[in-house]
């Protein structure tokens, strides 16, 4: 996902002020909005930490834990600044409040977005402890430092937990004061960048962390879903339980009446226990009335996205320089290519469930969950009150890789709930049901087309891409307008926009509307980029072919970091040059250049990971050997590059790195699904067949040293690996793959081609 | 009804013959460490011991292990603290850690039939085990770890 739809708005720290309350308890640090109209309040974060009388920190985190260890990164970034005892932080992630302003998790935002805040955050409380401290002590300010949750001058120190227990701190900071703060030089951090460990691990190694499936009540009941053949245009006509009755436990089965149009022709079995309600809706005989997507295939979904492609008119202008069709006009060599992405399923391990209640006139849905800002408004639609009485109460998750951005599931639930009368229900999906209906990455076709004159200078460069759009179906806020003023989803596009110097270039952004109503697309772990890079690097290899080039030099001459690719500030500095930096060392750890035993390749891809203006730099170097005789390719080894920025927590950002290189390993080589009838064929792990540990190859991974703000990191090493490896089975066998995800029986057609 | 013993105790549920042991530890016994990933055995989570052996208990009748001993995360160690735990929090193993309870189960009764596994063991014993997070490198290199802590004693 991208930011700038609204970040550089409501993200801008220069915007807020700071404010110290002190309660009973401690005292409450808290950036806050200034008093602003309605729609900026909405989106306005409040963010907060605390210190107690003990000098305990406790740090409120908004972002969803799911495996990228957030709370840790982001407590490091408040600790090192405010000069805490690292071993007196503890992290509290909250539930659903007003207070906290827009609650999402994904787009690998959170680190990055929440850097100059809680820097300046801590800061501030630092110095705000200092003035306190120094009084306490009987000296000037100027005399003191803070270090390790104490104020100290010379040999007197006095800690963080008797400051706040005196009382006597500065209870706000404006914003022109909050400017003035000095953030500390980079050689005086003494947590961002150091090794540590992550908070959330000790719970998930002895069964004690809570996820969404282990939220339970007293007087619980349970439903399973029965789910319509289709996603969008079903309604109940009939439900047959008599079937159901014979199953012990089960209560009754209900068609769900959904105001917001979120689980439109959805049906519950209720159950006193799971596998009662589980046994109750296989019994279940529901009739449906659908719409014409049910006779949906993938070949269908494709055929639309090219015809759609095909008309220059359909589809929305995100880069269009002038002279694009004059330079292909005059060109003197030509090269059109057409790449094209299955679907495929977001595949957490946790299947999406959710807990809903009444209580106390307030409505709570215990779930696991990745952008509650969002789903809040489909609940208060739903249930038919007002969103200030429903919380969302925050559990681990299981997994999410933008499954949990879609809150579809809580609306479930909560319906679920109400028309019981708000008793607790607790609604689970079986696997399939969850894989069902999932919001799975849209099918993709593109067509890239580039321009060369002499020399194979590249003079031009056209790059279309049709799928269906997240951000359309779920949150058309979100969407900026292209140059020919229509809007479009910046997710579904990044990564056509690269950062190479490619003379006049156009992209264009199609919406696949077929997929759109066929099913509801989802922003799987870093959304367009799966789709956009594996063409935009897959043909930056086929055009070095073309012309006689190596695709190492190809690609660092048009890395040039001229005009618009000399990026600018704060976290886009230095542009295309920082990715042909990353480029360059990743064909040096690999060794490129150097021969290769028969039948194994060595290839290169480099992408900017999210979007532009939040540009993590990565490239990889696949090393696959393949078998001729079955279009086996494997991957023995995988060496990746990044330059993120400042690494906030290096073994947090590693683990990200390598979880994603195999994500994109496995989406590249082992999964890949179609629809059929208009559903997702494969729903389970008998067919759908994510990366074991055995396919596992060698996995190598440096970070560029950089002071340079972090960007994220949970998605941009997907994308990078899936071209990186059919550009290596090019090199090993000749054979070129343009379909994604690649098959043995395509290696060996393009062998024999 | 069924009268096994869970983690040192002797418990009885009342789920039906047929009924998962997954669900009758989770909601009847209240150990919620045993997640639900696949229903078909084929993703590990629900991976727990009987009579010592790992066993995928979404698909274990309850009344199947009547009698049994079974041995879930919550009881490896009274402390949380069995050489493969330790090792996993070592090697920083889990991501999202859905999958973890059902890893280390898994790793534990590797451990035990051959406590000093090599790649290809790990990789045997290993790949019924789903990790979607891929934390795969991690979880190779926690169990080396706790081979070489001794977890086979």
């Amino acid at each position: 996902m991208s930011a700038h739809a609204f970040v550089p708005e409501t993200f801008a720290p220069s915007r807020r002020g700071f404010l110290i309350t002190l309660t009973a308890a401690g005292a409450v640090f808290s950036l806050n909005a200034p008093p602003a109209d309605a729609a900026d309040a909405a989106f306005a974060p409040t963010i907060w930490y605390g210190i107690d009388r003990d000098g305990i920190v406790t740090v409120h985190v908004i972002r969803a834990e799911m495996g990228q260890h957030v709370g840790t990164a982001i407590a490091r970034i408040v600790a090192d600044e405010l000069e805490a005892d690292w071993s007196k932080v503890r992290i509290d992630h909250v539930d659903s409040d007003p207070k906290w302003g827009l609650m999402v998790t994904g787009g690998s935002w959170s680190v990055w977005q929440s850097y100059p805040l809680y820097s300046q955050a801590g800061a501030a409380g630092r110095m705000a402890l200092i003035d306190a401290g120094a009084k306490m002590l009987g000296v000037a300010p100027s005399a003191c430092v803070g270090r390790n949750g104490a104020v100290h001058a010379g040999k007197k120190a006095v800690t963080y937990g008797q400051i706040v227990a005196k009382g006597g701190l500065k209870a706000s900071y404006s914003k022109e004061e909050l400017d003035k703060l000095p953030l500390k030089p980079v050689a005086e951090r003494r947590i961002i960048g150091k090794p540590g460990a992550a908070r959330d691990i000790p719970e998930k190694t002895n069964g004690q962390g809570k996820y969404g499936l282990d939220a339970r009540v007293p007087g619980m009941i349970y439903a399973r879903p029965k789910l319509p053949p289709v996603r969008n245009g079903a309604k109940v006509a009939g439900i047959d339980d008599s079937a159901a009755k014979a199953v012990p436990g089960f209560i009754k089965a209900v068609a769900l009446d959904d105001p917001s149009g979120t689980v439109p022709g959805w049906v519950v079995a209720y159950g006193e226990t799971f596998v009662a309600a589980d046994r109750a809706a296989e019994a279940l005989k529901v009739t449906w009335t659908t719409d014409d997507t049910a006779k949906v295939s993938e070949a269908d979904l494709q055929k639309r996205a090219a015809d759609l492609i095909a008309d220059p008119t359909q589809g929305a202008l995100v880069v269009a320089d002038p002279g694009v069709d004059a330079a292909f006009a005059a060109a003197k060599t030509r090269l059109e290519r057409t790449y094209t992405t299955a679907t495929a399923v977001h595949f957490q391990m946790e299947p999406v469930n959710a807990l809903a209640f009444e209580k106390d006139g307030l409505f709570e849905i215990h779930t696991g969950n990745q952008w509650q800002s969002l789903v809040l408004p489909w609940l208060a639609k739903a249930l038919g009150r007002d969103e200030k009485t429903i919380v969302m109460r925050t559990y681990l998750l299981g997994g999410g890789f933008g499954r949990r951005l879609n809150g579809d599931y809580a609306v479930g639930a909560a319906l679920a709930s109400k028309a019981v009368g708000g008793k607790p229900v607790k609604l689970v999906f079986t696997r399939a049901d969850d894989v069902r209906f999932d919001s799975p990455r849209s099918p993709s076709v593109q067509v890239v087309k580039m321009a060369f004159g002499e020399g194979g200078r590249v003079t031009a460069m056209d790059h279309a891409a049709a799928a269906g759009w997240p951000t359309q179906v779920m949150a058309p806020f979100f969407m900026p307008k292209g140059q020919n003023g229509v809007a479009y989803d910046p997710f579904a596009i990044s990564g056509a926009d690269h950062w190479y110097e490619v003379g006049a270039q156009r992209v264009r952004a199609v919406s696949n509307d077929l997929a759109n109503r066929t099913f509801r697309p989802g922003w799987l772990r870093s959304v367009g980029p799966g789709w956009t890079n594996w063409a935009v690097e897959s043909f930056m290899d086929e055009a070095a072919h073309e012309v006689g080039a190596d695709p190492l030099a190809f690609r660092l001459r048009l890395l040039t970091g001229a005009g618009r690719n000399a990026g600018s500030g704060p976290t886009a500095v230095g542009g295309a040059k920082r990715q042909a930096a990353v480029l360059k060392r990743v064909a040096e750890k690999a060794g490129w250049g150097q021969p290769l035993p028969k039948n194994t390749g060595l290839g290169l891809a480099t992408t900017f990971g999210q979007e532009r203006d939040m540009p993590t730099w990565v490239a990889c170097a696949a090393r696959v050997r393949v078998d001729p005789a079955s279009g086996l390719a494997k991957v023995e080894k995988l060496t990746l590059v990044a330059d993120c920025g400042t690494v906030v927590h290096p073994d947090g950002a590693l683990a990200q790195m390598e979880g994603a290189a195999l994500w994109g390993m496995s989406l590249a080589l082992f999964e890949g699904t179609a629809f059929e009838n208009g559903q997702v064929r494969d729903t389970n792990l008998d067919s759908y067949t994510p990366l074991r540990m055995g396919d596992t190859p060698d996995v190598e991974v440096e970070f560029i040293a950089s002071d340079q703000p972090p960007v994220g990191l949970g998605e941009p090493a997907t994308t990078v690996v899936g071209p990186a490896i059919g550009n290596a089975i090019f090199r090993a066998v000749g054979a070129r793959v343009r379909d994604l995800p690649i098959r043995p029986e395509a290696v060996k057609a393009a062998i024999k081609a | 009804m069924t009268t096994f013993r869970l983690n040192g105790r002797e418990v009885t549920v009342h789920a039906p013959d047929d009924s998962p042991l997954l669900w009758a530890i989770r909601e009847e016994l209240g150990l919620t460490g045993t997640k639900f990933g696949c229903g078909i055995g084929q993703c590990g989570a629900c991976t727990v011991h009987v009579g010592g052996q790992a066993v995928r208990s979404c698909i274990t009748p309850a009344a199947a292990i009547a009698g049994q001993e079974v041995t879930t995360i919550e009881g490896l160690d009274p402390h949380g603290a069995h050489p493969l735990q330790t090792a996993w929090i070592e090697a920083q193993a889990p991501q999202c850690g859905y999958c973890q309870s059902g890893q280390i189960m898994q790793a534990a009764a590797l451990l035990k039939a051959t406590p000093h596994p090599t790649d290809a063991d790990i990789d045997a014993a290993m790949n019924g085990n789903l990790c979607r997070c891929m934390a795969y490198i991690r979880i190779r290199r926690a169990i080396k770890l706790a081979a070489g802590h001794g977890a086979h004693a």
